[in-house]
């Protein structure tokens, strides 16, 4: 019963904002990857959904901060029903782990996708990266990490802002990350970032 | 002639299947690896299309025409304003562009408004958007932004909004559907006769720096095909035959200054194409330049001498 509306939104979100896709090589259906992303706008997750073929948004589920998306019965619609979003707790508790349902969905064969700055960004270049993606890479060795690059969002829908300006907005996919055993979570974090950066040029 | 829009149109058809074969015996001839043939090639397919979408347009009437042009304003201007590099403070303007003046344009034609039409963009949304401009309060390079989204808005929606003003013109007698085939067809053959006549006889660069592809010999090839085509079609119109050629000079000089202008305004922003929907020619605002500029111009010949 969500494909229809699911579908409407996708074609909606396309017929605003563009949303085309540019892959740096073809990505093949039935490969587990963890998308990662720069964040500037609440169209960004929608907007990755929608560049995506078909083939390979079924298994793919967005991380959603929940204060956002678990306010307000439509949002919840949209994030639960028609997105199968992974939500997410921004402020920490003393002895629970934001991370862990995340985990459950990577453990569970699910693709996923997450904005490592942890929040949306006024600027075409990302800010800093979390720790997140890293400790996710290093527990799940063998899923693919590739790095996405959303571009003009951040003017079509600047921070704070509920109407979008319909620009055509780019979404770039670059190859999987190489792992490099051992290396120092910043380290990560940096290479991580550069990578998501690289794909600004080429798109 | 009784039906002449609809024997133009099936005439193009014609035109289409000939262009699709002469593509696909160069292709025979010259391998699939030839950039120009496999350009060729993707251009032809985009003119199916092309003539597809206008034709039905134009058959189903003014109000499906009307749309037609509207959504072509909208990809143009996007195109424009998404090379345009826009502050957060342009947020306002921005909006009141797309969300205001784009669909007041055309709802204004759709009532048949001939005077607010007219002044709409020039008088009231240019106030409007210097105004929401000003509000956002951001003064770094403030002329040169609201500069640039006065003169998109101008041409990709003041433009190309004349086309099917077209419409509006009662002359008795006469089909307004059909004066705008007649506009279209003229100004595309330009586009197309010059690409033609550049890629044949093309030896000296016209704008080198500008428009490397447009070459002297193109333009006059061209343009002569062109006014040409248009004395043959002056059944479409209520010019003579010797009137469609001033005429069709009209159109052709306009169509030229256009997609020369355009050209130079994409190639300022760091563009070779301003976009990528249609295959073979780049995007919407590359088939339409020259339409922006021969709408305006063709029209108000037009309406002066024969209304």
């Amino acid at each position: 019963m969500v494909r229809l509306p699911r579908a409407i939104l996708l074609a909606v979100v396309r017929l605003v904002v563009g949303a085309y896709a540019r892959f740096a090589m073809p990505l093949t259906p039935g490969v587990q990857r963890l998308y990662f992303a720069n964040h500037t706008s609440h169209v960004d997750t929608l907007a990755i959904l929608a560049a995506l073929p078909p083939k390979l948004r079924t298994k793919v589920r967005p991380v959603a901060a929940r204060d956002y998306w678990d306010a307000g019965a439509g949002r919840r619609y949209v994030a639960q029903r028609l997105l199968n979003v992974v939500l997410i707790d921004r402020a920490r508790t003393e002895g629970v782990d934001p991370l862990a349902p995340l985990r459950e969905a990577l453990a569970a064969g699910d693709s996923l996708i997450l904005f490592p700055e942890g929040t949306r960004g006024d600027h075409a270049t990302p800010g800093p990266f979390k720790s997140g993606l890293y400790r996710l890479a290093t527990e799940f060795p063998a899923v693919d990490l590739v790095p996405a690059y959303l571009a003009n969002l951040n003017r079509a829908m600047p921070k704070g802002r509920m109407i979008p300006v319909p620009l055509i907005c780019r979404v770039g996919f670059g190859t999987p990350l190489p792992r490099i055993p051992d290396e120092p979570k910043e380290a990560f974090a940096e290479r991580a970032r550069d990578a998501v950066i690289a794909l600004q040029a080429q798109i | 002639m009784k039906h002449p829009l609809y024997e133009t149109l099936g005439l193009i058809l014609l035109l289409l299947v000939l262009a699709s074969a002469i593509g696909f015996a160069l292709r025979l001839a010259k391998g699939r690896d030839n950039d120009t043939v496999r350009n060729l090639n993707e251009r032809i397919v985009s003119w199916w299309i092309i003539v597809a979408v206008v034709g039905l347009a134009l058959i189903c009437g003014t109000y499906a025409t009307i749309i037609l042009f509207m959504v072509c304003a909208f990809l143009a201007f996007r195109e424009f304003i998404t090379l345009t590099p826009t502050r957060p403070a342009d947020y306002w303007p921005l909006l009141f562009a797309f969300y205001v003046a784009l669909p007041g344009q055309f709802l204004l034609l759709a009532v048949s408004w001939y005077g607010m039409f007219a002044i709409f963009i020039p008088v009231y949304m240019v106030f409007v958007l210097a105004a929401a401009g000003a509000f956002g309060a951001d003064t770094e390079a403030f002329l040169e932004r609201a500069g640039k989204l006065q003169w998109a808005v101008m041409v990709c929606i003041y433009g190309l909004s004349y086309a099917p003003a077209l419409l509006l013109l009662r002359i008795p007698g006469h089909s307004s559907a059909a004066l705008l085939l007649f506009l279209l067809v003229v100004v595309q053959a330009s586009d197309v006769f010059q690409y033609v006549f550049g890629k044949l006889f093309g030896r000296t660069k016209l704008a080198p720096r500008v428009s490397p592809s447009k070459t002297v010999e193109g333009l006059l090839g061209g343009g002569a095909s062109a006014i040409l085509i248009g004395m043959a079609l002056h059944g479409l119109t209520p010019f003579t035959w010797w009137q469609a050629a001033p005429m069709g000079l009209a159109i052709v000089v306009g169509g030229f200054v256009g997609g020369l202008v355009l050209s130079a305004v994409k190639r300022s922003l760091g563009a070779k194409d301003w976009g990528t929907m249609l295959a073979g020619h780049g995007g919407m605002l590359d088939r339409m330049d020259s339409v922006c500029f021969a709408a305006p111009l063709f029209f108000h010949l037009t309406r002066y001498f024969y209304t």
